[in-house]
């Protein structure tokens, strides 16, 4: 799992499927039990792309409005702020933590860039950021010092993120808007070849993911962390350091999600990011990243929200069914991936 | 190169040095402060006083981190990396090589990590994940860790406590060129055999104390395990016996517990032992011989490849915890806090746990019932708590012992498998422990008794089965339960099956 | 060697003796234990001094029908927590139940109960089977179900809100008892019930064990996977007998907000109740008053003309504090 090259920063041609690495040496006894772990390995990578694009291929013979360009703009403009938002509760979970707060930060983040926009396009992002990275960092600070489950602890900030918001907007009574015209409202609703800029940034924001988590002490660090704590004491890591770093960056990155969307939208939506978070860790799941932590890929997340998108696109195209659908799919594939995973996770283990 | 400290809470004034290029046995029973020793010279605990010394420069670690910076790394008895991750990735956790990006560079790290491993004539794909190899090989990897972060001083505690003898090998002839190298090896084990064929020096523990060092070659195996097991100053420190009676017991004809040819793997080979109604057996054997492994399979506790478990005459078909538990069987386990005690709960609720189901009715929990029960338990047992109502966790360790004991006995079994029953516990309740399960086998319970405290074994035991790496090493009946017989199956070193046998063709010292 | 450690930063042994109360406010365990009792009558002394109108049976009327729900979600989360589990499903399960009971009201108000509970018992199996069978993580088993669970309920009422006509149904929302709400009643007997299934019952006990040591537990012979599996399905019974209640009184079946957010409310519950995350513990009259607690604060936040913020900032304070003062706790 951890041995995918950094994650292709496009979505990639079918041919990534397969690893162009020569085969190892190995003693030939164990062959037949090796290319069983080796199909598991593979399942569990790349399933989920395996998954995502059957369902694109059968679903652009099926609708043909589906396989428009105009439509895969509108998917992939929707997937992309839960893109951002997954990015860093990928690495978050990769630790073996969990960040609830994330969705209230995103309409927080939203709110204040928002507001401070009307100060021009620096204010408009690093006023969110600021305040965004640190909830994180209070995230990591209690969590990583004060030994503290991170589960609650997150789960207080994001009561905590949402109360501030309220304050910021007067009860959710003000909603705070972009200016016309400005850089910032430009942001979110430019693009380039219909493709806007949120996609854009989301793409950069992965693939610079990639790399650190696959090719940084800091990204090695982040498995070793999830992977085992305690060997990653002994072997002298800053285990304490690396996560509070890894819940600031869920919050930063949160929280520039939330203020992409605002400019998007031109206004700060109080109302947007209401259970965001389980949307985020669903994707994560979903792309294969194992929620014990130390193991899992920042590609694997990106199709997995990619996946979540398509579902709820294709549940809009058949006219018939209403958008209830997508939470039951959703909710059954995510039955489907976690147990799959575990008897995977044993098949390769048992030697 | 010297290494000092004293005052240490589990580690009293404990000194000793390490000479560059040799390799220097630490041993000592549970408890005796490897571990924490270990742990200080890591930089995992800081010594209360004391100092460390190396290269006769004073250092101070204060995180694992600073030990390793230093020179000094260590392998540990469980491998301490990260499974899910690929071989060379943990081999160079935390000083990837980078290439002028910036970033890792993985081809060169891959490189490196397959030289490392052939020079060790190991040969392990580096990108595969670390938990699809053999533990064996899992080891060595650890073992290249150690030796690549250019360490002055490497420690092994227990290194081959998972390995095949194959491994082993290889093991040594790494030990052998780390030595050529200068670096210093501090090797712990309990295998007679590995202490004597490649180490120079030998310190040992006890209780937190040092007893000796000084040159293995001219040490006399029997006098090294009477050291760790302090027989020699038993008399002074203990002032004589245990609390068990001096006559033995009257065993019944037909044993109650028959197992045959109990294995696991790595674990337990072959095992067979009986039990009699009645008795007290003791299971001897230093640490890491089978004892606890051949009592939690006695108990279901334990995955068995194959084996047979009857008790009076009735095979059990499948061995879970719960049927061995209804067929009579109970054990006590070793680590009364990870397996015994539920921390939370009360004094009484702890003692009726398992019986819970008998002290019901229609899933209502009988508080009369249960009342009297651990009435009975706490004044037989002379539990020490301020009302039945005080949380397990708040007691003493040897208070917490006797409550697991009535947990068990208040079911009524009719085997008792104790497993280190005394450990840990304080003077007096050591003593009305042994005393207690002298009665027990006086009003007919069949008794397996694991302990460390060779005096307890031998004073307590009507029969001792001994074992040794995971196989049954003698037995000692009737005149035979003595201390100098018991020390002699220990210590001994008739060859154990081809371990050995290739021992002796490549290393003739 | 496990039996060695070398002076850590712990405190003494215990305190034999009860010390004095002075001494006593400064143990963590003590707020731990009793911290939530203080709190509540803290926020009800501030307002029969400082609120008008709050010390009155209508307003307590109000209060307690609100929290009703809550209250009984709490109950089975409590359970849960006390294995140290979690299930975030309980807002679905709600509105499964809720969605559930039009379809079968023509048979009469008892047939759509069973089947409405029926539901959240299926809900609990299969969380409590990917729990204890599967292995997987109670978040993750508990996730699946609380996003497909409402998709599900959504489906079934084809998105759409539906009037309760039937009166039987309507009465178990506003009918009362000797001027007690129904509700209320019955969110009472529930943590009755469920105090004397922990603390009397061969089950609570296992389900407590279970939760304090999972190896001892199972060393114990105790039905480790039976009792987590149970739990999962009693929680899932109560949500959704959480969910029926919660229709009977908005006279309306609604799946697509019904139980939002009751997930938090109710580990929010428990956790300032004193339950301790990590299992081994379950406080139920602990668990009603943190239910309680919450209820009050922003009750009195909102007659104070304190917006809904600050209740949510003070929320996020309290949980915190509640799991700070557990977390010493831990540690010793």
């Amino acid at each position: 799992m951890n041995e995918t090259t950094p994650a292709p920063t496009v979505p990639a041609p079918v041919s990534t499927r397969a690893p162009g690495k020569t085969a190892p040496p190995r003693p030939a006894a164990d062959a037949g039990q090796t290319g069983r772990r080796r199909a598991a390995e593979l399942l569990q990578r790349q399933g989920v792309l395996a998954v995502l694009l059957t369902v694109v291929i059968a679903a652009s013979f099926i609708y043909p409005t589906f396989a428009s360009l105009d439509n895969a703009r509108g998917v992939t403009i929707q997937a992309s702020f839960l893109a951002v938002v997954a990015l860093g509760m990928t690495m978050v979970i990769i630790t073996g933590g969990i960040d609830l707060s994330v969705g209230s930060v995103f309409a927080l983040g939203g709110v204040l860039a928002a507001w401070a926009s009307q100060y021009g396009f620096l204010a408009a992002l690093l006023v969110p950021l600021t305040v965004c990275g640190a909830i994180g960092l209070l995230n990591g600070f209690l969590i990583a010092r004060g030994n503290m489950a991170p589960f609650i602890v997150t789960l207080a900030t994001l009561l905590g993120a949402r109360g501030l918001l309220l304050t910021l907007t007067d009860e959710g009574a003000t909603t705070h808007l972009v200016p016309k015209d400005s850089a910032f409202g430009e942001l979110g609703q430019g693009s380039v070849w219909g493709f806007g800029y949120p996609i854009l940034i989301a793409l950069v924001l992965f693939g610079a993911g990639g790399i650190v988590l696959q090719r940084t002490s800091f990204g090695q660090t982040l498995f070793a962390v999830g992977g085992s704590s305690d060997a990653a004491t002994l072997m002298g890591l800053p285990v304490v350091r690396t996560k509070i770093l890894v819940y600031t960056l869920s919050g930063l990155l949160a929280g520039l999600a939330g203020a992409l969307n605002a400019a998007r939208l031109s206004s700060g939506v109080t109302i947007v990011g209401v259970g965001m978070e389980l949307d985020a860790i669903s994707a994560v799941v979903i792309g294969g990243t194992l929620l014990i932590g130390g193991a899992g890929s920042i590609s694997g997340t990106l199709w997995g929200v990619l996946l979540l998108a398509v579902i709820q696109n294709l549940i809009n195209q058949i006219g018939s069914l209403n958008s209830s659908y997508q939470s039951v799919v959703s909710g059954g594939f995510l039955i489907v991936v976690v147990v799959a995973q575990r008897y995977l996770a044993r098949s390769r283990r048992t030697t | 190169m010297s290494k000092r400290f004293s005052g240490v809470v589990a580690l009293d004034d404990v000194s000793f040095s390490l000479r560059a290029g040799e390799t220097h046995a630490l041993v000592g029973e549970n408890g005796a402060g490897k571990s924490t020793l270990i742990k200080v010279l890591t930089g995992v605990y800081r010594p209360d006083a004391g100092e460390l010394r190396l290269a006769d420069e004073p250092v101070r670690f204060s995180r694992p981190s600073e030990a390793q910076q230093a020179g000094i790394s260590t392998i540990y008895q469980e491998v301490n990396l990260v499974p899910l991750m690929s071989v060379a990735r943990n081999i160079f956790l935390g000083r990837e090589p980078r290439n002028r990006l910036g970033l890792i560079d993985f081809s060169r790290m891959h490189r490196e990590t397959a030289a490392l491993l052939g020079g060790f004539g190991v040969r392990a794909d580096p990108r595969r994940p670390l938990h699809t190899l053999g533990i064996g090989t899992q080891q060595m990897v650890a073992l290249a860790r150690a030796v690549s972060v250019n360490a002055q001083v490497v420690i092994m505690d227990e290194p081959t406590s998972s390995l095949e003898p194959r491994e082993v090998e290889t093991l040594f002839r790494v030990i052998g060129d780390l030595r050529g190298r200068g670096i210093a090896v501090l090797y712990v084990s309990h295998r007679m055999d590995e202490l004597y064929r490649i180490c120079d020096r030998v310190t040992v523990l006890r209780d937190g104390r040092h007893i000796h060092t000084g040159d293995l070659a001219g040490l006399d195996r029997m006098q090294l395990v009477s050291m760790m097991l302090g027989r020699d100053l038993a008399e002074v420190r203990r002032a004589g016996v245990t609390n068990f009676a001096a006559e033995g017991h009257e065993a019944a004809r037909t044993p109650v517990l028959t197992a045959t040819g109990l294995t696991s793997r790595l674990q337990l080979h072959d095992i067979s032992l009986s039990l009699y109604a009645g008795e007290v057996l003791g299971l001897g054997g230093l640490l890491g011989s089978g004892r606890s492994e051949t009592a939690k399979a006695l108990s279901g506790a334990l995955p068995l490849d194959s084996g047979e478990l009857t008790v009076d005459g009735t095979e059990l078909k499948r061995l879970t915890p719960a049927a061995a538990i209804r067929a009579g069987i109970s054990l006590l386990p070793e680590d009364r806090k990870a397996e015994g005690i539920v921390p939370g709960l009360s004094v009484r609720e702890n003692i009726v746990l398992a019986a819970l189901p008998r002290l019901s009715r229609g899933g209502v929990v009988s508080r009369a019932r249960q009342d009297r029960i651990v009435e009975i338990f706490m004044k037989r047992l002379r539990i020490k708590a301020s009302s039945p109502e005080q949380k397990v966790g708040e007691l003493s360790g040897g208070n917490q012992q006797k409550v697991l004991l009535a947990r068990w006995l208040c079911l009524e079994p009719k085997v008792l498998l104790l497993d280190e029953p005394t450990r840990g516990i304080d003077v007096g309740a050591k003593a009305e422990v042994q005393s207690l399960i002298d009665d027990l086998a006086r009003e007919g319970l069949a008794v397996l008794l694991i302990s460390s405290d060779i005096e307890e074994l031998i004073e307590g035991a009507d029969r001792i089965v001994v074992l040794r790496g995971g196989a049954v090493a003698g037995e000692l009946a009737g005149d035979e339960v003595a201390e100098d017989r018991l020390l002699e199956v220990l210590a001994d070193h008739a060859p154990a099956p081809e371990d050995n046998a290739t021992a002796a063709q490549e290393d003739p010292r | 060697m496990t039996t060695t450690t070398v002076s850590p930063p712990t405190g003494p042994a215990k305190r034999g003796a009860p010390a004095s109360p002075l001494a006593r406010l400064r143990d963590p365990a003590w707020y731990q234990e009793y911290g939530v009792y203080v709190a509540v009558a803290v926020v009800l002394l501030f307002n029969a001094l400082f609120t008008d109108h709050f010390m009155t049976a209508d307003n307590f009327r109000t209060q307690l029908v609100q929290v009703a729900p809550i209250v009984i979600v709490a109950l089975g989360m409590a359970l849960v927590i006390g294995t140290e589990g979690v299930d975030l499903s309980v807002g679905s399960t709600m509105a499964l139940a809720a969605a559930f009971l039009p379809l079968y009201l023509g048979y009469g108000l008892v047939p759509a109960l069973v089947v409405s509970l029926l539901a959240g018992a299926v809900v609990g199996a299969v969380n409590g089977t990917l729990v204890s069978l599967i292995g997987l993580q109670p978040i993750v088993a508990t996730l699946a179900l609380f996003v497909g669970g409402r998709g599900l309920a959504l489906v079934m009422a084809d998105g759409q809100l539906k009037q309760i006509v039937n009166p039987d149904l309507l009465s178990l929302g506003t009918g009362s008892f000797l001027g007690i709400p129904l509700v209320v009643l019955i969110a009472a007997v529930l943590a009755v019930a469920v105090a004397f299934l922990v603390q009397r019952t061969t089950f609570g006990r296992q389900i407590v064990a279970v939760g304090g040591n999972r190896s001892a537990a199972a060393l114990a012979g105790l039905p480790v996977r039976r009792v987590l599996i149970g739990v999962y399905v009693l929680c899932g019974v109560l949500a959704a007998l959480a969910g029926v209640l919660a229709t009977a009184r908005l006279t309306a079946s609604d799946p697509s907000s019904l139980g939002t957010l009751m997930e938090l409310s109710a580990i929010t519950a428990v956790v300032v109740g004193g339950t301790p995350l990590n299992g081994g513990s379950v406080r139920v009259l602990g668990t009603v008053a943190g239910a309680l607690l919450m209820q009050l604060l922003r009750a009195t936040l909102v007659k104070h003309d304190l917006p809904d913020s600050t209740a949510q900032i003070a929320q996020a304070a309290i949980i915190i504090a509640a799991v700070y003062v557990a977390r010493e706790r831990r540690s010793r």
